[in-house]
């Protein structure tokens, strides 16, 4: 397919290569990498060459014969995409005997191809189509009678895109992205010579097969043959927007394709630089939800969570929340509301949040859902490092030799990066699993881990200190990087901590479950001298009561081996939600101003309070558990919360409920009725990624645009809601525009000063630190001194946690997401990525099963101190002996209602991945999800005019 | 958990962390942790149950009572 927007494809791609070669091209000159094919030379050279099987995103593999070109001196007609070009080379591209081949080439392509372009869904869109015309067809000799795949049958299967063999020119740009792009070699060519056919998997339809449905096939294919249903539904895009995609972390750039209001495809932009041209199946097909009739656009109001919703104009909801808010501060003091801020919303709408609270409500009840995923990685590398951040590039990760994944998914939760990965690891890089779980990246075509840590849940940091023990012990330390680059007491101190006989690998041994040999091995494997070692981390690390001390454990042992500071290494935390980084950076947490400035320091504080003309509490404010707590306890009484759902995202659900509960105010404004909206009194309707405009900032501290594709449907963008309702509380925070309010973050924030919307208009994205010392950003920090100055090492004493278990709840629950949904699933449940993962299953390994009569499909009651809920079983070695495993996206399971409220001692970010529980055969749902599903389907009940409560 | 079980459990975790470092700079760090974390009235709650909770607490958390004050 083309794109809409003015990506240029040259056909093969860019070599990176210091010297440079001079050649001529249809006697234009042009002087290009040496390496570089004649292919893209010409491109360079503003000479399209016809070509089928090229494209710059795929290695050339000449098999359409159509970017045949002369060479002075050479014989024949070799294909430009696959020879390389020569000093002095004069080509040629053409001439009578390349036209008259060229023509030969397309008469055979045309003569096994459907001839009905007008009514083709690529019609417009179709590089056969336009290469037709190139070569000036204008006949078929060997007419259209003879064998052909004319009838060969479409696969619809797949929800996104269709596969129409009669339309296949056999040009393997297909199954060439799914190995080269996607790294997942679904596809294939079965078949030989005329029989040759594009297959999934052996044969089967694209849905039962291994496509992980990134798009990649579609993206490369040059006809109709793979396309998206949507494009075939509404015609072809006339209009692009450049956006960044909504989902995880990776932040892929997206240009939205548009006709009129009406989005067609979101594909792909290979001058996104955190995905260069790839996606997944949530960003490329999972935006339907956007248009769901399920989506809230009018704001409601109720005077109890037992009353109907009922319909209001915005002005009645903004007066109404403001006068409801002021009444329970003026009653309760005004400690008695705050906010949350979304990891989902923009960097603009963060900030804005964050300010209302601590200037419109008065105090620092502000916090973000990064509360309960990433909150120890602020806490742990500030520690450590500096400052609250990953250290790399996603592209850093091409020049690693050694690869440890703990704690992540890649695969599943940040699918566009793992591609990245696989594609360092099938050129030789070694991979290092710790994961209680056997995930893909274990073993998977072309990849196989030399180690997998399986270790019991909850000892990170027994498992990292013991890798610690063998670097020290067995003289793995980089003397040189330590020496000039690290603290030296601190230094001295962690050593002679790691080197206690306690935390050896072989007597930690039985706490770990993991096997001395292969940590030692593990340890020998990262710390390889001369190599670059690269560790990459997600919430399997940090959702732990020892979270925070797991992050600082990781940071030393980057520090000791010296693999800091330069491409190819370095310590990664991987975001779960699009904009993590960018709602830490916010100052969104109750304790710090944005830039992580703790709200103690005066100096940082008189900043802000010149700035936007207030005083500002110097305490820190209450973090999302202590607002529950304190609502159950009688003294915390209103909320508004932005884009989050706690009471299905938060653990122990029961304990959720009853705080949301015990409220009197509770503001839910979002684009669905979520869980938590069961328990609100006013639902303010938010805007979608593809209505507003603004910045999010990925893992890699890329601030990238968002940009509006189309009006928001709600009536308003996010940030213009909060605005309004700021000034209903008496502080009017007047902005035209979010580039204001990026403007004011810059002047109030030193690692922000160099950013504003025009630069990054000019540049396409900046990693900050963004100031006078890096003017156009910083993909790799502490190059050559750390944030802090010296690294500092912390000590790591393993702690276990108090969640144990024993005979009544004798299995450990971790838990965890699949490719296709993300989060709570309230986005991507409402799209057909639900026909993967219909229900949440519980992992439970074969001996396990047998011993409790369960087989595969057996509906179970999962069991721990705090709830139990039921779900249907999935029979599995992924998961070791004694540990189960589930994910949390469908609302019906909740699987939260049995997690504890144990968290991390440093930040109170929940406990999510180790829960002692207890399976048992069941018969179904439990009395307790039948009588939630009861609540849920009364609490979202919209009055008719004729029914409607007042509020008051 | 009710809230007093569970500002006592937080403060021992906030102990267990820092013990490692020995005792005279654990202690203050302890108190300097919670007193950038926690709200005013979170501190005011768990320095209220202290005389009623000393047993149920890290003995670092005791010596660093004095100082969260």
């Amino acid at each position: 397919m083309t794109p809409l927007s003015d990506e240029f494809d040259y056909g093969t791609p860019a070599v990176a290569a210091e010297q440079t070669v001079s050649l001529s091209v249809d006697g234009i000159a042009v002087e290009v990498p040496a390496g570089t094919s004649i292919m893209r030379a010409a491109s360079l050279a503003g000479v399209a060459v016809p070509k089928l099987c090229a494209t710059d995103s795929l290695n050339a593999f000449g098999s359409c014969r159509l970017c045949l070109v002369e060479i002075d001196g050479r014989p024949g007609t070799p294909a430009s995409c696959t020879t390389p070009v020569a000093a002095g080379m004069k080509v040629r591209t053409q001439t009578e005997r390349l036209k008259t081949l060229r023509r030969g080439v397309m008469e055979l392509y045309i003569s096994d191809h459907p001839l009905d372009c007008l009514t083709c869904a690529a019609n417009g869109d179709c590089e056969l189509q336009d290469m037709a015309g190139a070569v000036g067809l204008r006949e078929v000799r060997y007419g259209y009678g003879g064998d052909n795949h004319l009838a060969d049958v479409k696969d619809q299967s797949n929800p996104y895109f269709s596969y129409d063999p009669s339309k296949c020119i056999v040009c393997s740009r297909c199954v060439r992205a799914c190995e080269e792009v996607q790294g997942t070699f679904a596809l294939t060519i079965m078949g030989r010579g005329f029989e040759s056919r594009v297959a999934a998997s052996a044969n089967v339809p694209f849905l039962e097969s291994e496509c992980v449905s990134c798009g990649a096939c579609v993206q490369a294919c040059p006809t109709a043959t793979l396309i998206e249903k949507s494009v075939a539904e509404i015609g072809t895009p006339n209009r692009s927007v450049q956006t960044t995609c909504g989902y995880c972390g990776v932040g892929c750039t997206f240009n939205a394709e548009m006709r009129g209001d009406e989005v067609v495809r979101m594909t792909p932009s290979k001058s996104g630089k955190a995905n260069s041209g790839h996606s997944c199946i949530k960003g490329r097909f999972a935006w339907g939800y956007a248009q769901h009739k399920d989506r809230i656009l009018k704001p409601m109001i109720r005077a109890s969570i037992a009353d109907p919703w009922r319909e209001v104009s915005w002005d009645e909801a903004i007066a109404h929340t403001a006068l409801e808010f002021k009444r329970i501060a003026a009653q309760y003091g005004r400690g008695a509301v705050g906010g949350i801020t979304s990891s989902r919303c923009t960097n603009e709408e963060t900030f804005l949040v964050q300010k209302m609270v601590r200037a419109g409500f008065g105090n620092n009840n502000v916090d973000t859902c990064a509360r309960v995923c990433h909150s120890p990685t602020g806490y742990g590398l500030k520690t450590t490092f500096g400052t609250s951040a990953g250290t790399q590039d996603f592209v850093s990760v091409e020049k690693a030799d050694v690869i440890v994944v703990i704690g992540a998914n890649p695969t599943d939760g940040h699918p566009v990066f793992a591609s990245r990965m696989k594609r360092r690891l099938r050129q030789g890089a070694k991979l290092i699993v710790i994961d209680p779980r056997r995930i893909d990246l274990v073993h998977m075509p072309r990849v196989e881990a030399s180690y997998h840590l399986a270790l019991r849940p909850g000892t990170n940091v027994a498992v990292l200190t013991a890798m610690a023990h063998v670097i020290v012990t067995e003289g793995l330390i980089h003397q040189d990087f330590v020496q000039t680059r690290c603290d030296a007491d601190s230094f001295a101190e962690w050593a002679a901590f790691a080197a206690r006989p306690e935390h050896s690998p072989e007597a930690t041994e039985e706490a770990t479950g993991v096997p001395a040999a292969a940590l030692r091995g593990a340890a020998r494997l990262y710390a390889t001298k001369g190599k670059n070692g690269a560790i990459y981390y997600g919430l399997g690390v940090t959702e732990h009561s020892q979270g925070t001390t797991a992050v600082m454990a990781i940071a030393n042992l980057a520090m000791a081996t010296g693999n800091i500071g330069r491409d190819g290494v370095g310590v990664n935390p991987l975001r779960g939600q699009n904009n993590v980084q960018g709602s830490c950076d916010m100052g969104s947490f109750p304790h710090e101003l944005s830039g992580y400035r703790h709200i103690s320091d005066a100096a940082t504080r008189a900043l802000f309070e010149a700035a936007w003309g207030v005083n500002l509490d110097s305490e820190p404010g209450l973090r999302i558990p202590n607002m529950l707590d304190a609502a159950v306890d009688g003294r915390f009484k209103g909320l508004y919360i932005q884009g989050e759902d706690i009471a299905q995202s938060d653990p122990d659900t029961q304990h959720v409920l009853a705080g949301l509960k015990a409220m009197e105010c509770v503001v839910v404004h979002d684009l669905f009725l979520n869980e938590t909206a069961d328990y609100a009194h006013v639902f303010l309707p938010g805007s979608t990624f593809l209505e507003k405009d603004g910045t999010f900032t990925n893992a890699e501290r890329r601030i990238q645009r968002v940009r509006k594709a189309m009006a928001p449907k709600n009536g308003y963008q996010d940030w213009e809601i909060t605005m309004k309702l700021s000034e209903a509380l008496g502080y009017p925070m007047p902005y035209s525009h979010p580039s204001e309010i990026m403007d004011e973050i810059a002047r109030l924030t030193p690692t922000f000063a160099g950013v504003s919307f025009d630069k990054l208009d000019a540049l396409g994205s900046i990693q900050w630190p963004c100031n006078d010392a890096a003017p156009e950003g910083t993909p790799v920090m502490h190059r050559a001194s750390f944030a802090r100055g010296k690294g500092l090492f912390v000590l790591t004493e393993y702690v276990p946690t108090e969640e144990k278990t024993g005979p009544r709840f004798p299995l450990l629950l971790t838990t965890g997401r699949i490719l296709s949904q993300y989060n709570v699933g309230a986005q991507t449940r409402r799209t057909a990525n639900s026909q993967w993962h219909t229900e949440d299953r519980l992992e439970i390994h074969p001996h396990d099963a047998e011993q409790r009569g369960i087989v595969d499909g057996s509906w179970v009651k999962l069991a721990s101190r705090s709830g139990e809920t039921s779900l249907r079983a999935l029979i599995t070695d992924r998961v070791a002996p004694g540990v189960v495993y589930t994910t949390f996206h469908h609302p019906n399971t909740q699987a939260n209602v049995v997690t504890s409220d144990y968290s991390d001692w440093a930040t109170n970010c929940p406990e999510y991945k180790v829960t002692a529980v207890q399976v048992a055969l069941s018969n179904g749902p439990t009395d307790w999800q039948r009588e939630y599903g009861r609540h849920s389907e009364q609490a979202r009940h919209i009055a008719h005019d004729a029914e409607a409560v007042p509020a008051e | 958990m009710n809230t007093d079980e569970k500002l006592v459990m937080m403060a021992n975790q906030i102990a267990q962390f820092f013990a490692a470092q020995g005792e005279a700079r654990a202690v203050p760090a302890i108190a300097d942790h919670i007193r950038k974390f926690w709200d005013p009235q979170m501190r005011s709650e768990f320095l209220a149950l202290v005389p009623g909770a000393e047993a149920k607490l890290h003995p670092l958390v005791r010596k660093a009572v004095a100082l969260i004050r």
